[in-house]
């Protein structure tokens, strides 16, 4: 499966399309990162167990949109795009979405 | 009692938050002069004269916060408006970061160059009170790795 947040796959032709695809997941904070987390923030600087956090979710939000893509019998997904919102105080949905397309 | 922790908390977050601060742009600089040769574009397609071998999606990201005293300034200077300087820095670093963490992705993965870079950033939660919650912001950089095959020779 190729995956491509540019228009086409460059160097491939796309010869069918097969229309949108997303993944998304919602994620709430753990709580022991959470209080990691609360100390790094006094301190300032990089939370790495939030980065961990979305990093993981994010990556599982794309892999439900390569499944959708998959089941359509796409071989590749362009034109992806990243959309973060805070649903509550403490849990974030991680949206990922493209294009099924079918490259020769 | 709790103004006394405020302010020693003040005190110390000055030097400390403003250390990890500095440090953290001494490595990215170190970082960016290392792969400053590496292109990086926000060209939504390759040159004609490319050929690429290899696409993938790839990406990097960061979440950072300010320390206790900025947070303290920030929200002194909300009351009276303009520049909020230690604002500035966070987005400043954390987006310089999500991009060098991309092309270390890209490195690693073989590739030659990155293009159609797009930015993301959300705030993952509000902060209550003089420093109680988390205010980390996430900045996410991702962009299409390509590897080159070899120019297409020109006619």
């Amino acid at each position: 499966m190729l995956i491509s947040n540019t228009e086409a796959i460059p160097g491939k032709d796309i010869v069918k399309f097969y229309g949108l695809v997303s993944g998304s997941t919602v994620r709430a904070k753990h709580l022991g990162r959470d209080i990691m987390a609360g100390f790094k923030n006094i301190v300032g600087g990089e939370l790495s167990g939030y980065t961990e956090l979305l990093k993981e979710s994010r990556q599982e939000a794309t892999s439900r949109m390569v499944a959708a893509a998959e089941q359509l019998g796409a071989n590749a997904v362009v034109n992806v795009r990243y959309t973060t919102s805070s649903v509550a105080q403490g849990a974030a949905e991680l949206f990922a979405y493209g294009t099924a397309v079918e490259v020769d | 009692m709790g103004i006394v922790v405020a302010i020693v908390l003040l005190g110390a977050m000055y030097f400390v938050g403003g250390a990890i601060e500095k440090s953290h742009y001494r490595d990215i600089k170190i970082r960016e002069a290392r792969y400053r040769s590496f292109p990086v574009v926000n060209a939504r397609s390759m040159p004609d004269a490319w050929t690429a071998t290899e696409v993938g999606l790839i990406s990097g990201s960061v979440v950072v916060s300010v320390d206790y005293f900025k947070r303290f300034l920030a929200r002194l200077r909300t009351a009276f408006g303009g520049r909020i300087g230690a604002y500035e820095t966070l987005l400043d670093r954390a987006r310089r970061e999500a991009v060098l963490r991309m092309t270390e992705a890209a490195v690693a993965q073989g590739f030659d160059v990155v293009i159609n870079v797009r930015f993301e950033s959300s705030r993952l939660a509000s902060s209550r009170g003089y420093g109680d919650g988390t205010a980390g912001v996430e900045v996410l950089a991702y962009g299409t790795g390509l590897t080159l095959g070899r120019p297409v020779p020109h006619d």
